[in-house]
């Protein structure tokens, strides 16, 4: 018995979810999803809301200035005597406006781009592959900050450049998908009864590839949530008094290395990693369901 | 071990369930079978029948979510279900072996071939040297001629048929009480097919192995088989030896089954091919009665209320039919519905006109001659068969013709305007040239409704919208008879005929003259390709459409085609009225094409073995292409010059320096009975 069993077609041992019903339905069943997905909204409602739910002025200092954390000040305050619980309430706002802009802009490019590439194949694909695979070589970090330097920072100046640097990444990864599709009879089927390119891309391709680009879409989200908060970080994101989570790090964290003041560097770093994980958790969620 | 006074296997009342979305769903219903020792035992029936699930029960190895739920396996006396797990490894490393349909799935990819059968012997705690050497023995043994250099090969650098014979070699080497053949030819050419057939049966007479061979296929299993279980629904409904099962059914669903073969010379214009009416139940349906009940036209009340005994209908037939005396008066199914055709007129201007079209492809530096000088003519409302084995250039000519591949040289025709490739042809041209995939499920949008398919196409190559498209669009599926109800369903909830149904109804959205059928009934049952069959014959006669009807089936060709022509390298071997390729005298190349087939009538012709396999595109043989395997051969002459394609008689065509008179005679073409496919 050197050979792998066969699974008779009759047998549906694993259901591949298609309809949207039949996803939905997977995904309640999943508890990471589920979990995931709370954390998730929670910091969405904070972003809508969380200035107004603050018990303070995120943006009005106190002479309180380092208080630890107590009744009053929860997550304690900071050295302008900021509150730094409201400060993480509010400081939502800013990297869920940037983060998700960004990975639908590198969808929407991507997309486009791996459909193009992996369906006309040829010259198109040669071309466009290896200045996908050029960007792919130099270091994220690296050439967003020569970008924003170069243009000069603001909100929307972030989200071109985030979406601009993951743009290679899903192409890659759709084109694969249609490398695959396209083998399938229905393309040819299409092609003979004279559909434009156009139309077999995003009709008829498109909406069989869906499943990874929505996998991806969330991995990306994941990515751009640190790359934003690493651009913030450096001083590059969002401009004081605005309170952003990994600006609000970037100013406090040597007050750590005294071994005091943990908490003005601890809780928006934790805001930030509950964000990244509740994403990932949901990506695996989808990647469960639509891939296996 | 040659004369076990115990049976190879036994199987009594097995009951297999498969556990799916909460509840146990039965698909096999006490199936109960014996094989004696050196015994070849068949199991046929169509797809999801249970046959695999057997196999996959006797060597349990069934899918996570399978389960034996009653009943009992005996291997050479072994209770198979009772083993630990240490006493099933060594059942399954000593006692059985089991060879699966693709031999590429069976061999590890990145693994020498001589190292994965030398596995067989090392798990039995044989040397790695002495294992090496019996493994030459064993490659030997299935006809290799050059074990050594095989061995130091990876699977993917061997063919089909010599993927297959290595994965046998490995089954036989441990010298098994019992051999499982899930399907081992399905996926190989006739010619290939036939030469592992004769090894299979040559290797079972000299190793006295018991046999348990799993076919959809009723010839093969004719020419493998003593005795054969007819399995339908997880239920042996029918059991006995060959002959008897084959000449004289006694389950109605035998004599169904063997009725949808079109056989013994049967064609399009004498009477539709028989078809079983209906769906196979679903998986786990509480059935009571005859699971063959809801699809049989003899069934009466006690046949739905209760099952079935096994009746004895002669010796050693079993027959699990109340009425088994009366299965073959079984009505015909195939009646009604329109005219028969009739034979096309080809006095006029043909259709479509390949003229003189080669195609080189190249590759890593070879130059690869797919087509070489092919000239045919179709006329309008006729059925061309175009038949060959794989690399012979059959798909390519096909996709030539619609367009998507480019010829290198050459011209074609329709109507006598000058087609071009795909992206440059008018709208007309598109909407007449159309095609029926092998696949299914591959040439339908998985996303896509049966609606939008069939919509869209309307608009692109009918030209309709709105209410004059939705009027049509019922016109359509009613025509290859696709109820209403499945217009909003998805290809993947439609079973694999009704999926045909509608890629067919799809290629006649538009008034198409030529309609390319690449194989279109292959992925199909015996019972739904004659459905589509007869289907494709109705449409032809209705909408005087035009077939290339490719196909590796020389039954189903001869039935729908009116003229074929054979291919081989790329090149045309002979082209002819249908009758005249079949009846001879044929070319070579044709004759051992039909001698490799294996009948369920039997008798027929001695086969031709064709030396080796299909030569490499990239570099044809010298002379006449087919000299090197040629039966028929001639020294000096056919290895030098390439036999012209000529007119040997009215409308036939050969490629062969053999006249015709001599091929007459030396086929015995007129003295014996017409030859029977």
């Amino acid at each position: 018995m050197s050979t792998a069993a066969v699974v008779p077609d009759l047998v549906p041992t694993r259901v591949r979810a298609q309809g949207r019903g039949e996803l939905l339905r997977g995904l309640r069943r999943s508890k990471t999803f589920i979990v995931g997905s709370v954390i998730f909204w929670w910091w969405v409602f904070c972003a809508f809301f969380g200035s107004t739910i603050a018990p303070f002025d995120p943006n009005v200092g106190s002479s309180a200035t380092l208080a630890s954390p107590s009744w009053t000040h929860l997550f304690g305050t900071d050295q302008l005597g900021y509150d730094v619980f409201s400060r993480v309430l509010a400081g939502a706002r800013s990297i869920l406006e940037i983060a998700p802009a960004a990975t639908a802009l590198a969808i929407v490019a991507g997309t486009s781009i791996g459909l193009l590439t992996g369906y006309m194949r040829g010259w198109v694909d040669d071309i466009v592959s290896r200045l996908v695979e050029a960007l792919l070589t130099i270091p994220l970090i690296v050439l967003a900050v020569t970008i924003v330097v170069a243009l000069g920072h603001s909100t929307v100046t972030l989200i071109i450049v985030v979406g601009i640097l993951f743009t290679p990444l899903v192409a890659r990864t759709v084109r694969a998908a249609v490398l695959a599709e396209r083998d399938l009879d229905y393309v040819p089927a299409a092609r003979l009864r004279g559909e434009r390119a156009g139309y077999i891309m995003f009709a008829e391709i498109l909406p069989n590839v869906m499943a990874p680009i929505i996998v991806e879409a969330t991995v990306r989200l994941g990515y751009a949530v640190f790359t934003v908060a690493g651009l913030s970080f450096l001083g590059l994101g969002v401009q004081p008094p605005t309170s952003d989570w990994a600006y609000n790090i970037s100013q406090d964290y040597t007050l750590i290395l005294g071994g005091n003041y943990w908490w003005t560097v601890l809780f928006p770093a934790l805001a930030i990693a509950s964000l990244v994980v509740a994403i990932n958790m949901i990506a695996d969620g989808f990647t469960q369901v639509l891939e296996s | 071990m040659s004369e076990l006074p115990v049976p190879a296997l036994s199987v009594s009342e097995l009951d297999v369930v498969y556990r799916v979305r909460g509840s146990d769903r039965q698909v096999l219903r006490g199936v109960s079978f014996e094989i004696g020792a050196g015994e070849a035992y068949g199991l046929v029936g169509e797809s999801g029948c249970g046959k695999s699930t057997t196999a996959l029960a006797i060597v349990r190895y069934l899918p996570r979510n399978g389960r034996v739920r009653g009943g009992q396996i005996a291997v050479a006396g072994i209770d198979a279900l009772g083993l630990s797990r240490e006493g099933l490894r060594r059942l399954r490393a000593n006692r059985l072996s089991m060879v699966y349909q693709n031999p590429a799935d069976a061999l590890n990819p990145s693994m020498k071939v001589g190292a994965q059968v030398a596995e067989v012997f090392t798990v039995r705690g044989v040397g790695r040297g002495e294992a090496l050497d019996r493994s030459r023995d064993a490659l030997a043994r299935v006809q290799i001629a050059d074990p050594g250099s095989v061995m130091g090969r990876y699977p993917h650098q061997l063919s089909g048929g010599m993927q297959q014979r290595v994965v046998i070699a490995m089954a036989l080497a441990k010298d098994p009480a019992l051999l499982i053949l899930d399907e081992p030819t399905t996926g190989l050419d006739a010619t290939v097919e036939a030469e592992v057939l004769d090894l299979i049966a040559a290797l079972q007479a000299d190793f006295n192995t018991a046999v348990l061979f799993i076919s959809h296929n009723l010839g093969v299993i004719r020419k493998m088989c003593e005795r054969v279980g007819v399995l339908y629904a997880g239920a042996l409904v029918e059991e006995g030896p060959v002959e008897s099962i084959l000449h004289d059914p006694q389950h109605p669903y035998t004599v169904g089954l063997i009725r949808c073969i079109p056989r013994g010379g049967v064609r399009k214009d004498q009477g539709r091919l028989d078809s079983i009416p209906g769906f196979l139940p679903s998986i786990g349906e509480e059935l009571p009665g005859c699971v063959f009940a809801a699809r049989c036209a003899l069934a009466e009340a006690i046949c739905t209320a209760e099952a079935p005994p096994p009746y004895e209908a002669g010796p050693g037939h079993i027959s699990r039919c109340h009425f088994h005396e009366r299965a073959k008066e079984l009505p015909r199914s195939g009646e009604g519905d329109a005219g028969r055709p009739s034979a096309p007129d080809r006095s006029g201007a043909p259709l479509v006109q390949i003229e003189d079209i080669t195609k080189v492809f190249r590759q890593e530096g070879h130059q690869i001659h797919a087509l070489d000088g092919v000239s045919a003519a179709i006329w309008p409302g006729e059925t061309l068969g175009l038949v060959g084995e794989s690399g012979s250039g059959k798909t390519t000519l096909a996709r030539t013709l619609l367009g998507i591949v480019a010829p290198t040289r050459g011209t074609l025709e329709l109507d006598g305007r000058t087609l071009p490739v795909l992206a440059k042809r008018s709208p007309q041209d598109v909407r007449e040239l159309q095609i029926v995939f092998q696949n299914p499920d591959s040439a339908l949008n998985r996303r896509h409704s049966v609606r939008r398919i069939l919509l869209r196409a309307l608009r692109k190559l009918g030209d309709l919208t709105g209410e004059r498209a939705e009027r049509r669009l019922h016109e359509l599926i009613s025509e290859v008879r696709l109820a209403d109800r499945y217009l909003l369903s998805r290809p993947r909830q439609l079973s694999g005929g009704l999926k045909q149904r509608v890629a067919i109804a799809r290629a006649f959205a538009g008034q198409p003259r030529l309609v390319v059928c690449d194989e279109p009934t292959s992925a199909l049952d015996v019972s739904v390709q004659a459905a589509i069959l007869n289907l494709l014959v109705d449409l032809q006669v209705k909408e005087r459409v035009a077939y290339l009807f490719i196909s590796h089936d020389l039954g189903v060709v001869r039935y729908i085609s009116d003229r074929i022509a054979v291919m081989y390298l790329g090149r045309l071997m002979e082209l002819g009225p249908a009758e005249v390729v079949f009846s001879g005298p044929h070319h070579p190349y044709t004759e051992a094409l039909l001698s490799a087939v294996p009948t369920i009538d039997g008798g027929g012709r001695e086969r031709i073995k064709l030396s080796g396999e299909i030569p490499s595109a990239a570099e044809p043989p010298s002379g006449c292409v087919f000299h090197t395997r040629c039966h028929r051969a001639m020294d000096g002459l056919c290895e030098r010059d390439e036999p012209p394609l000529v007119e040997v008689e009215p409308g036939h065509l050969m490629r062969c320096h053999i006249p015709i008179e001599e091929l007459r005679r030396l086929q015995g073409v007129g003295a014996a009975e017409e030859a029977v496919v």
